[in-house]
């Protein structure tokens, strides 16, 4: 399957655009961007050219880390959100935010009537129809939207399956069910139910979901003479690029970081802690222990299945013991995180230790602006095994396997994992917290773990075909 | 013997992050009758996403010395069967 798709490339073109402009000191010409990706004259992508830059201008509002609902004045310039956001703007607690003007284009309820209808006599449609929603207008049936529930009798019922499930891709992705529509139509994300997994931003096809980033404060810390700062890169970086990992890691230090660290060190520490603190619960006489590291998780139990709480893991993420053990050694930098995902921004805001996250998206496409090409950068390949363990928490079932390989009698492991956050899944973890089959659940919010981010570069089976060859080749 | 068919697909970073770590799985999904004949090799930036004007939109990949923007599995493998 196709993974990177007209929607995804078209935000990764923004994002080189406008970090091209500000390392070349041109920010003030941001306004320009969506004028010279919809030329006049070009064909329209979504009805008018006018309309086509409205949406680009929104993206970019949310690159420069707004809400689009923070608009107050249509007529404020990019330029101008720009130079806020470089000065002191505080973008708020949440991450996920809906471009209006590129939404709207989905239907309104998820079942309608093709032209197979047949009018028919027998109308089991209407007759079935618990809000009489549907009626007969030049001899076929309609669904009245405003009274449609989405219970879909009326497409169980038709003999000629002329009624139709349509899904609206956000709302299906979403495990949680915290997108839905407001009284315009327009998509709207439930702060309190969102886990910030970012599957909705895969799944729309119009890309009108955007993560607020904070690339260009990134950038400003690099920039600024006197500020050092240093890059935390999750282990999920292996097999993004074509390129070795000491190759990579130097890569992102010619952006401007300076210095580099592997998150997998602090993995390393990581499992070594979560595995005391399993043989100290097993001890307790806990029914289970579940993982930590994965934000989208632990928001998944704080706002959905709050019976397990008590039994997940009190070990912090490998981020948080990154940026720790940053903050400790090398207390005048600043950190970032980069990473695969959107949901540790939102857990980056409550840590004290990170500063800043960005994701690989942004990394890319800051490689692209600034012409490094990771794959002509000759580092050495020999890379110390010391964190091997650690870079294993790229894939799902990673943390499950750095434990039993910390433990020292692996058979007190009964290990369940769940590769992937979905509605199904989720329901299971509210079974396992009446009933567990094991004694510890590892979970993944994305499947096949951090390399399937939403935010990643690279098609997820080839990153996963890459890493296995990195595990392979470090064997020997 | 039919003559073979040499694919370079560009591994320099603006190609990959542009939609070109796709093209990894050419190998894979190729047609049975072309999985002999054609060598897939990865190179290093084929200085294309130089001049976007003249040729186009990043991924590129050459096939037999041939350039192709905006190279997709399909859009390779499509080409392979009107030409080869």
């Amino acid at each position: 399957m196709i993974y990177s798709n007209n929607a995804t490339l078209l935000r990764r073109e923004l994002i080189t655009k406008l970090a091209k402009l500000f390392i070349e000191g041109d920010i003030k010409d941001i306004d320009r961007i969506p004028l010279q990706i919809a030329p006049r004259n070009s064909v329209p992508i979504r009805g008018s050219i006018a309309k086509d830059r409205a949406i680009l201008k929104y993206m970019l509002m949310a690159l420069l880390g707004y809400n689009i609902s923070d608009e107050e004045d249509e007529l404020m310039t990019l330029a101008e959100y720009a130079k806020k956001s470089l000065e002191n703007h505080n973008p708020g607690k949440n991450i996920l935010t809906v471009v209006d003007e590129a939404c709207s284009s989905c239907i309104k309820t998820n079942y309608i009537v093709t032209n197979l209808c047949r009018g028919c006599v027998a109308r089991p449609c209407t007759l079935n129809c618990p809000r009489h929603a549907i009626s007969f207008i030049g001899g076929r049936a309609k669904i009245n939207t405003d009274l449609c529930v989405n219970c879909g009798k009326c497409m169980e019922v038709c003999p000629y399956h002329a009624i139709v499930y349509v899904p609206v891709p956000c709302e299906e992705s979403c495990p949680v069910k915290a997108i839905s529509k407001d009284e315009n139509g327009i998509e709207h994300i439930d702060n309190d139910k969102c886990i910030h997994c970012g599957k909705c931003i895969l799944a729309c096809p119009f890309g009108a979901i955007m993560a607020k980033s904070q690339i260009i404060k990134i950038l400003k810390r690099i920039k600024t003479p006197n500020e050092k700062v240093i890059a935390l890169v999750a282990p999920s970086i292996i097999g993004q690029f074509k390129a070795s990992l000491p190759s990579i890691l130097e890569g992102i230090k010619r952006i401007g970081f300076d210095k580099v660290i592997e998150v997998a060190d602090a993995a390393v520490t990581v499992a070594e802690n979560e595995t005391e603190e399993f043989l100290e619960r097993m001890e307790k006489g806990d029914d289970f222990m579940t993982t930590s590291c994965c934000p989208a998780y632990t928001e998944l139990v704080k706002k959905h299945v709050p019976q397990i709480q008590k039994n997940v893991s009190n070990t912090r993420s490998p981020m948080h013991f990154s940026a720790k053990y940053a903050k400790e050694h090398f207390p005048e930098y600043s950190t970032v995180f980069i990473g695969p995902c959107i949901a540790k921004q939102f857990e980056g805001i409550y840590d004290e230790c990170v500063d800043n996250v960005m994701n690989f998206e942004e990394l890319g496409s800051l490689f692209i602006a600034m012409n490094i090409d990771v794959s002509k950068i000759d580092a050495p390949e020999k890379i110390s095994n010391e964190s091997e363990i650690g870079r294993w928490f790229a894939a799902s079932g990673g943390v499950s396997n750095a434990i039993a390989a910390t433990i020292t009698d692996p058979s007190m492991v009964k290990g369940l994992k769940i590769n992937g956050i979905n509605k199904k899944t989720a329901n299971l973890l509210k079974i396992y917290s009446k009933k567990c089959p094991g004694n510890f659940i590892e979970v993944m919010a994305c499947e096949g773990g951090c390399i399937a981010g939403p935010v990643t570069v690279c098609n997820p089976k080839v990153a996963d075909k890459q890493l296995k060859k990195f595990f392979e080749d470090n064997k020997k | 013997m039919e003559k073979k068919i040499e694919i370079k697909i560009c591994i320099g970073t603006l190609c990959y992050v542009m939609g070109g770590s796709e093209l990894q799985l050419l190998a894979e999904h190729l047609p049975e009758k072309f999985k002999k004949r054609v060598d897939i090799i990865g190179s290093t930036c084929l200085d294309y996403c130089l001049d976007q004007e003249k040729y186009g939109k990043a991924p590129f990949v050459e096939i037999n010395g041939e350039v192709m923007a905006e190279a997709s599995i399909n859009k390779v493998i499509d080409y392979l069967i009107k030409k080869y």
